[in-house]
């Protein structure tokens, strides 16, 4: 089984050389200290800004230089700052190569729900449905099941919905999955120590095995 | 083309109770805080807020919030506020969620004079309940009007006198294209100065856009997240 910095680990090996990628708030942001230093690779914040850097040194905080998460952060040599229109025409118009953000449910045909809970507070999308509804390559990282101990990869999402068919792989403590293009949940890759059974048992949705599942490797 | 205010009281002297203001910055950053420092000691009521955030207890659009001036905030993600929670929870306050690029696109459409703008954003939710969707090359969109909003009220970092205008860093965020958008926009800057010292290659908003202009003085710019790294 993954921790969470394991599902960074494993979702870095998705980002290509060349790619500009656009991480979510929790998990995804970890994955930024995977990404292998031999490609390159550009990160866009969507409150404006290319080139994202690491978090500054202490003392060089900069209150004008925040990333969509509103942390500090600095920008790297090549970055470029707009504003939001064209943070998210960027996004729209499909520049951006690769998504990785967070979920509550994934429907086996690509649908996600992270935004809203019945009865809690809402605190709002944010930017996660302009992702959703442009990204072509959407990759989803989360827990398999929630606190309750009940699968999030479910045959419909009961959650409010934040976008329908846009998924295309999830990473979890226990798996790699693809969400297949006619429904249904592929399974990719066994994390270490997890048996296709355990995974079978934490997936609500319908799951696809087909021959031997390898593990994964990070 | 002298846009030049004595301050922030003299920018919104004329505006009313209930009338609609658009409020730049991103969380904290970039935030026309002396600006709505005076909006909280005008007694102006019954304001609609469309600004991507609803700042943070004691700072931002949360001043306003606590006064009970805000009638109804449209932004994309109000997290962070307590008395905020507390006035949605109880029917005090109305407010419109809806997606950020969709928030930044109508401004921007407003500015544009485009009265409506068609974008993915929110097919198969429960944004798109109640308007229009179209099709365009096998893909749904939602159609989306322009704002509307009776004031805008910026913040950048320099800005001359004719009201032409430079933003720092990620402070830009919802300032340009709010500055577009407003039937009257107040800018207030860092640094004010005279016609010919901005590069006319280097202007962000220009001056068309803005009605009225002022220098800020002491900005608190406060971090809303400070993250920092060991050396």
């Amino acid at each position: 089984m993954l921790d969470k910095e394991g599902i960074a680990k494993r979702i870095a090996k998705e980002v290509k050389d060349g790619y500009y990628v656009n991480l979510g708030i929790g998990i995804p942001t970890l994955v930024a200290n995977y990404i292998p230093e031999n490609i390159d690779v550009v990160l866009q914040s969507e409150n404006g800004l290319l080139g994202m850097g690491p978090f500054p040194f202490e003392g060089e905080e900069d209150p004008d230089t925040i990333n969509a998460g509103k942390q500090t952060i600095t920008k790297l040599p090549g970055s470029a700052v707009f504003d939001s229109a064209l943070s998210f025409g960027m996004i729209r118009a499909k520049k951006v190569n690769l998504t990785i953000l967070g979920a509550m449910e994934v429907s086996e045909n690509g649908d996600i729900a992270n935004w809203k809970i019945p009865g809690k507070m809402v605190k709002g999308m944010g930017g996660a449905m302009d992702l959703v509804a442009s990204a072509e390559n959407i990759i989803v990282a989360m827990q398999h099941v929630n606190k309750a101990g009940e699968s999030k990869l479910l045959p419909n999402c009961t959650l409010p919905l934040t976008g329908v068919n846009c998924v295309k792989k999830i990473v979890t403590e226990l798996a790699v999955l693809d969400v297949l293009p006619d429904g249904g949940f592929k399974l990719l890759e066994r994390a270490p120590g997890v048996t296709v059974e355990d995974i079978e048992k934490a997936t609500a949705g319908k799951l696809i095995v087909e021959g031997e599942v390898p593990e994964m490797v990070i | 083309m002298n846009k030049v205010v004595s301050g922030a009281k003299e920018a919104i002297s004329d505006i009313k109770n209930g009338m609609t203001l658009m409020l730049g910055g991103f969380g904290l950053c970039g935030l026309p805080e002396k600006t709505i420092l005076a909006l909280a000691a005008s007694g102006i009521t019954d304001l609609t807020c469309i600004s991507n955030n609803a700042g943070v207890d004691d700072f931002g659009i949360g001043l306003l919030l606590r006064n009970r001036q805000v009638k109804k905030m449209i932004s994309s993600y109000v997290g962070e506020n307590a008395e905020f929670e507390r006035q949605l929870l109880s029917g005090e306050l109305e407010v419109e969620l809806i997606p950020q690029g969709t928030l930044a696109t109508r401004c921007m459409a407003a500015g544009y004079g485009i009265p409506a703008i068609f974008t993915p954003a929110g097919i198969g939710t429960e944004v798109a309940e109640g308007k229009e969707i179209r099709n365009f090359n096998g893909k749904d969109y939602l159609m989306e009007m322009a704002f509307d909003a009776d004031f805008a009220i910026v913040k950048a970092w320099k800005g001359d006198s004719m009201g032409n205008l430079v933003y720092r860093s990620t402070a830009r965020n919802f300032n340009p294209v709010m500055a577009m958008a407003g039937k009257v926009t107040i800018a207030e800057v860092e640094e004010l100065v005279e016609p010919g010292e901005l590069d006319p290659d280097h202007i962000h908003t220009p001056g068309i856009y803005v009605h009225r202009i002022f220098k800020g003085e002491g900005y608190e710019k406060r971090i809303e997240q400070r993250t920092v790294r060991k050396r």
